[in-house]
C-alpha cells in the first residue's frame, strides 16, 4: 500500500495525477480461507480489518453481492453519537465513537470525522425528562454531555424556530459536544484499503447462495463464484440477515424495513451542528458540500425494495419545516432508501450461533453507521477467539431466550 | 405509497389509513398448552420472524375505516398485494401455494387439506 501524505499528493500533482494506484485489488476467490466475512459494508470491512490487524488473520476474504459500501454504509445520514441509555449500549457506542476520533490517522485515509456537536431537542415535558435521565446515565458512564437551555439551543442553532407558542416548543436539548458526522463512503473505502493492504481479499459481485455444513459446524460457503471452504463465517449483511442465516437453518429475530433519507440543493453554511428532533421525527445536518442531509422515521412495514413511501418523507419534511422554517422553499436533490434490520429491543446482535463457526453481527437497525469501528473491533475479537468480546457479550442471541433485552427503543434517534 | 383494500368493510385507502401489524398467523403457545412451553418456543413466539424477501403474510388494521384487523398477502420486493382475507381465515389456495421459504412449512398441511383427492372427493 502506498501511503497517502502531503508528499505523495505533491508528487502526483506534478505528474498530473496519472500515477495514483488502485486503493484495493479485485482478486478472484481462493478455494479456501481461514475465515470469510459475508458483506462488504462498513461493519464487514471493519471486521476484516481488525481480524487482520489485531488477530493476524490475513488469509481471509470479504465477499459482497454488489459493490463495497453500496448498501446502508452509503445510504445513511452519517451521524455519530453515543448517547444511549443502557450501560451495555453506552459501552459499545462510545467505543465506536472514540475509535472514530483518530480513524483517519489509523487508516491513513481521511474519513472527514467532524465532531461538530450533536443536539437532541426536547419538545415535550416527557421528552425533557427522558433526555435528562439519559444525560445523567451518560455522565455516570463518563460521557461528555450535558443538558442545555432553549437560549443556548438558539445560540448553537440560529435557524431554529424558538417560538414558545409552537405546537412542539423547544424546552431544552441534550448536547453531546463530541458527536458529529463523518464521510460514510470514506469509512468503507478506508477500511477496505487497510484490510486489502494486509492481504485480505475483497471479492465484489459475488453472491452467497448457500452455507455448507458438516455436522454441527460450517465447512464452507457456496457463492456465485464457486465454493469456498472455510471454518469460520461472519455474516454482516444488515437487512438481508434473515435470508443468509436461513441458508444455515438459523431463524433470526429480525424484521427488515426501509429507512429513507434525502439531501437538499447545496446552500451556504446555515447549521454547524447535528440536530435531532425525535418527537416530530426528523434530523438534519449540513454536509461540507452545503447540502442539508435529512433523515426521519422508518416505514412501518417489511420491505426489501430499497424504495420507501412518500408518507414517511412527508412526515419528516413537515416536522423539519416546522422546526427550521428557513428550509421551507429549499428543493430536495436526491432521496433514497436503505433496508435496515430491526430487532425487538432495537439493540444489535453480535453473537456466536448454535452452528460452530457461524457468527452473526446484525440488528443495528437505523443506527449502524456510528458503530462501524466498534462493531468491527469486537466482532473480529469474537470471531478470532470463538467467544464473545466482553463488550459484545450482552448482545448475544441468547438474550432473546433469557428475556434479557437491552431496551433502546425509547432512547433511539427517533421513536420507532 | 401502498393502496390497500379492507376485506371487512370494503374501503380502499392509502397506507396512512391503515396500521401495520407485522407477521400474520402467529400462535401464542401458552394459549394451547400453558404448562409445557419451552423458553425457545416463547422466544420464537415473541421475537423470531420469517422476514421473507417476496411473498409475506401479514396483519393490517383498518384504522380510518371499520377499525378491524385483517390479513394480507404482500410481496416485500414489488409491494404488490396478492390477497386480503379476514383475520380468522386463510388466503386462496393459489396464494398459499405461492408461499416460499420460511412460509412453506406453515401452509403445507393446509394446502393438503384443501387439495382434491384422486377420487374427486375432498379430504376430510
Amino acid at each position: 500500500m502506498k501511503r497517502y501524505s502531503v508528499f505523495s499528493l505533491a508528487r502526483n500533482a506534478v505528474n498530473y495525477h496519472k500515477d495514483w494506484g488502485r486503493a484495493w485489488r479485485s482478486p478472484e476467490p481462493k478455494p479456501a480461507y481461514d475465515a470469510v466475512i459475508v458483506g462488504a459494508g462498513g461493519h464487514g470491512l471493519a471486521t476484516a480489518y481488525y481480524l487482520a490487524k489485531e488477530h493476524k488473520l490475513t488469509n481471509i476474504a470479504v465477499i459482497e453481492k454488489g459493490w463495497l459500501g453500496g448498501g446502508n454504509t452509503g445510504r445513511n445520514t452519517t451521524i455519530i453519537r453515543s448517547n444511549y441509555l443502557q450501560d451495555a449500549s453506552i459501552a459499545i457506542y462510545e467505543l465506536a465513537r472514540s475509535l472514530y476520533e483518530d480513524l483517519s490517522q489509523e487508516l491513513n485515509y481521511n474519513v472527514m470525522f467532524s465532531p461538530r456537536g450533536l443536539l437532541m431537542l426536547c419538545q415535550t415535558e416527557h421528552e425533557l425528562r427522558a433526555m435528562k435521565r439519559t444525560s445523567h446515565a451518560n455522565r455516570l458512564a463518563g460521557l461528555d454531555c450535558r443538558m442545555i437551555s432553549p437560549a443556548e439551543v438558539k445560540q448553537l442553532v440560529p435557524i431554529i424556530n424558538d417560538d414558545p407558542g409552537a405546537r412542539y416548543p423547544i424546552l431544552g436539548a441534550y448536547y453531546q459536544p463530541r458527536g458529529g458526522t463523518a464521510r460514510h463512503d470514506a469509512v468503507a473505502w478506508g477500511y477496505a484499503r487497510g484490510a486489502d493492504s494486509m492481504g485480505v481479499d475483497i471479492i465484489q459481485n459475488c453472491e452467497v447462495t448457500g452455507i455448507r455444513r458438516d455436522g454441527g459446524k460450517v465447512s464452507g460457503i457456496e457463492t456465485s463464484k464457486g465454493f469456498i471452504a472455510t471454518p469460520k463465517i461472519g455474516v454482516v449483511v444488515a437487512g438481508h440477515t434473515s435470508l443468509i442465516m436461513q441458508m444455515a437453518g438459523v431463524n433470526m429475530p429480525i424484521e427488515s424495513v426501509c429507512l429513507q433519507a434525502l439531501v437538499s440543493e447545496p446552500i451556504k453554511p446555515v447549521i454547524d451542528v447535528v440536530v435531532m428532533a425525535n418527537t416530530v421525527h426528523g434530523y438534519m445536518s449540513q454536509s461540507d458540500k452545503g447540502e442539508l442531509v435529512i433523515g426521519g422515521g422508518a416505514d412501518p412495514y417489511n420491505n426489501y425494495s430499497q424504495r420507501g413511501s412518500f408518507l414517511a418523507l412527508e412526515h419528516t419534511i413537515t416536522a423539519l419545516v416546522e422546526t427550521f422554517p428557513i428550509i421551507s422553499r429549499l428543493r430536495m436533490l436526491r432521496q433514497w432508501g436503505g433496508i435496515v434490520d430491526m430487532t425487538g429491543d432495537r439493540s444489535p446482535i453480535i453473537s456466536k450461533t448454535d452452528l460452530e463457526g457461524l457468527y452473526v453481527n446484525c440488528g443495528w437497525g437505523t443506527g449502524g453507521f456510528k458503530t462501524i469501528p466498534g462493531s468491527g473491533f469486537v466482532f473480529a475479537d469474537t470471531m478470532a477467539n470463538d467467544r464473545p468480546h466482553p463488550i459484545a457479550e450482552p448482545f448475544g442471541l441468547n438474550r432473546f431466550i433469557e428475556g434479557r433485552l437491552i431496551d433502546e427503543s425509547v432512547a433511539a434517534a427517533v421513536a420507532h | 405509497m401502498l393502496v390497500i383494500n379492507c376485506p371487512v368493510c370494503g374501503i380502499e385507502g392509502e397506507e396512512g389509513d391503515f396500521h401495520y401489524g407485522g407477521q400474520a398467523h402467529i400462535r401464542r403457545p401458552a394459549t394451547t398448552d400453558p404448562d409445557n412451553i419451552s423458553d425457545a418456543e416463547q422466544r420464537d413466539y415473541l421475537f423470531i420472524r420469517h422476514n421473507p424477501m417476496g411473498l409475506h403474510f401479514e396483519r393490517w388494521r383498518c384504522d380510518r375505516g371499520c377499525g378491524k384487523w385483517f390479513h394480507a398477502a404482500r410481496d416485500t420486493m414489488s409491494m404488490e398485494f396478492k390477497a386480503y382475507y379476514p383475520i380468522t381465515e386463510l388466503p386462496r389456495l393459489e396464494v398459499m401455494k405461492a408461499a416460499a421459504g420460511p412460509w412453506t412449512g406453515f401452509f403445507k398441511d393446509k394446502i393438503a387439506a384443501l387439495e382434491v383427492k384422486p377420487g374427486g372427493r375432498r379430504k376430510r
